[in-house]
């Protein structure tokens, strides 16, 4: 397979389509638009099913049906539209279906504006919707991963009968690349033994709803299903953190200054490490178990006004470490003053 | 007695009030598809609240959507299993409140799905309040002086609403009645036949008591009968839009 040029947002829809996904449903944001774009032309090419939804709340819950009926799905937004998906995400949740849902991530509150920005951390890896609960969160810091995250997806959503969510970013949506797409398979819509098929007499009804109408020990299982995935799918990336006097931490548009910086610091006789989250939920807790007892340090380098990733890092950590953060919010973290940061906190300044 | 019914329907225990017509309207689909041999690839969606029982007293594979969301829930179901029939079972809160845009919205589309509408003119579930097709000057816990159009705005009528539409099915039956079944059936069966054959989008909606909250509780006799008269006067049942064919 050769390597060709794509933008993030097409390489995603097309690994998607790859996966065996065959429905769409979506509603142009910026900066994930490309991905409905393509989807429109695409989807109609491989005899696949594209909705464009009067909303994102219309969309989701179209989903949710064509996962029921037993098809790869996948929908996707941003920002403001990815908080409209956050009813049918819950619900599919609820009765335990696959589904790849996708946040490009915009910057703000609100409107916000269509940049760069990693604010929907916690919308992310909390839940988002109501009721309690978790989905795997990929975060791609590439074209490539977000094509290779994208394929992932479907086969982790069909695992656990769960949504999982991507969290890319608007420049990652938006960057042109080499990517090596991966190999196209069939999805059989028939191969589950719980998805809606019409019920033979005899069989047994099928109900897709809220699974703890119908079954004992639903928290249990619940519980267990999130350790399961605790124990299976952290994933992360991690470079030169067993020696490091501080180590960064950081994902998707922001991790790929961080490993300049690393470079560079290192080059200057300062001991950088970085850990890469690939799962932002479940959280690479095991990464940080290299770390250096001697490390003095560590930083989170995101894009959003309140560091939303500290918190998971000083629970990573058991408080073992200080833990700053340099956040950017709208511009993308530059190598040097990600290097004057850590000087500043072994010399004590804090960040 | 023995009690017949359709081989979808499961007899298992309910909590639909007596009187309620949300049990004649199940029994009604589950007539025709067995007439049709549609029984075993019937799949359907309910909403929630007094239309989400169904899912125990009906045997079709079925989706519990979110509230005001099986149309779009149905149409995800139909654009990959497009040899089955799909229905989408709901109240008139969900259809005509909630999710008015996605009760629009399959029209504008013309989603090949067909759509049940019980309206019986309040929130049940909830205990009774105003819902958009509660009457001028009904009492509901949420109108407890009657409704006030001055306030809310008119009783909401699906006809006025999408009976122009590019649909393929648009009719009004009751289940107030025994004569307005027969017909209400009839129409059912109706937008099966043009769902089997691909036609569009079929909505009808049904007229049915809530003894339970209408007029903050009535008999059941006296609601059924309020469907037949103060209902029915204001929501006139019949064939809207019908693309060909005759009853």
């Amino acid at each position: 397979m050769k390597h060709i040029l794509m933008k993030g947002n097409e390489a995603l829809a097309e690994a998607a389509i790859r996966a065996g996904c065959r429905f769409y449903s979506g509603y142009p944001i910026t900066p994930q638009t490309e991905i409905l774009e393509y989807m429109s032309w695409r989807m109609e090419e491989v005899g696949g099913e594209y909705v464009q939804t009067e909303s994102e709340l219309s969309g989701i819950n179209m989903l949710l049906g064509a996962a029921a009926a037993g098809a790869r799905v996948i929908a996707t937004s941003a920002g403001p539209g990815f908080t409209l998906f956050q009813e049918g995400i819950s619900y599919i949740v609820a009765a335990d279906l696959p589904a790849v849902i996708v946040d490009v991530m915009r910057y703000g509150n609100g409107l916000g504006d269509v940049g760069q920005s990693q604010g929907d951390y916690w919308q992310l890896t909390r839940g988002g919707g109501h009721g309690d609960y978790r989905t795997i969160v990929l975060a791609p810091n590439s074209v490539q991963e977000n094509a290779d995250l994208a394929y992932l997806a479907f086969d982790l959503a069909e695992k656990y009968r769960h949504p999982v969510l991507i969290g890319s970013d608007a420049a990652i949506g938006q960057m042109v690349e080499k990517v090596e797409l991966p190999e196209m398979i069939e999805h059989d819509i028939d191969k589950y033994d719980w998805s809606i098929k019409g019920c033979k007499k005899g069989d047994e009804q099928k109900k897709i709803t809220n699974r703890s109408y119908y079954m004992d020990n639903y928290d249990t299982y619940l519980i267990n299903k999130y350790k399961e995935m605790e124990l299976n799918e952290q994933r992360w990336e991690a470079m030169q953190i067993e020696d490091a006097d501080i180590v960064i931490v950081s994902y998707g548009i922001s991790s790929r200054v961080c490993i300049e910086a690393v470079e560079a610091a290192r080059a200057q006789g300062m001991k950088l490490g970085l850990i890469r989250p690939i799962t932002l939920w479940p959280f690479p807790v095991n990464a940080f178990k290299d770390i250096s007892a001697d490390c003095k340090a560590l930083m989170t380098v995101e894009m959003n006004i309140l560091g939303q990733m500290v918190e998971d890092v000083v629970l990573a950590t058991g408080n073992k470490y200080p833990v700053y953060s340099y956040a950017t919010v709208k511009e993308v973290p530059e190598t040097g003053i990600i290097i004057e940061k850590a000087k500043d906190i072994l010399e004590g300044k804090g960040v | 007695m023995k009690i017949k019914a359709p081989e979808s329907i499961s007899f298992a225990e309910t909590s639909f009030c007596p009187g309620c017509g949300h049990g004649i309207v199940a029994r009604l689909i589950g007539e025709v598809a067995e007439e049709m041999g549609l029984t075993e690839k019937l799949l359907t969606t309910i909403d929630v609240a007094c239309s989400s029982l169904n899912i125990d007293t009906w045997r079709f594979d079925t989706i519990m959507a979110a509230h005001g969301r099986p149309i779009p829930t149905a149409t995800g179901i139909k654009k990959v299993r497009k040899e089955n029939p799909v229905l989408a079972y709901i109240g008139d809160g969900a259809a005509y409140s909630i999710g008015i845009s996605e009760t629009m919205y399959g029209a504008i589309r013309n989603d090949n799905v067909m759509v049940i509408v019980v309206n019986n003119g309040v929130y049940g579930m909830t205990g009774g309040q105003m819902a958009p097709t509660t009457l001028e000057g009904q009492k509901t816990t949420s109108s407890k002086a009657g409704r006030d159009l001055s306030k809310t705005g008119n009783p909401f009528d699906i006809v006025k609403a999408i009976g122009q539409f590019d649909i393929a099915y648009l009719a009004r039956g009751s289940v107030g009645n025994a004569s307005d079944i027969r017909k209400t059936k009839k129409y059912i069966r109706k937008a099966f036949e043009k769902h089997m054959n691909n036609e569009g989008y079929c909505l009808v909606e049904i007229l049915s008591p809530c003894p339970t909250n209408v007029n903050l509780g009535m008999t059941p006799v006296k609601c059924a009968e309020r469907v037949d008269t103060v209902m029915a006067d204001y929501y006139k049942t019949g064939e809207y839009v019908d693309k060909g064919g005759n009853i």
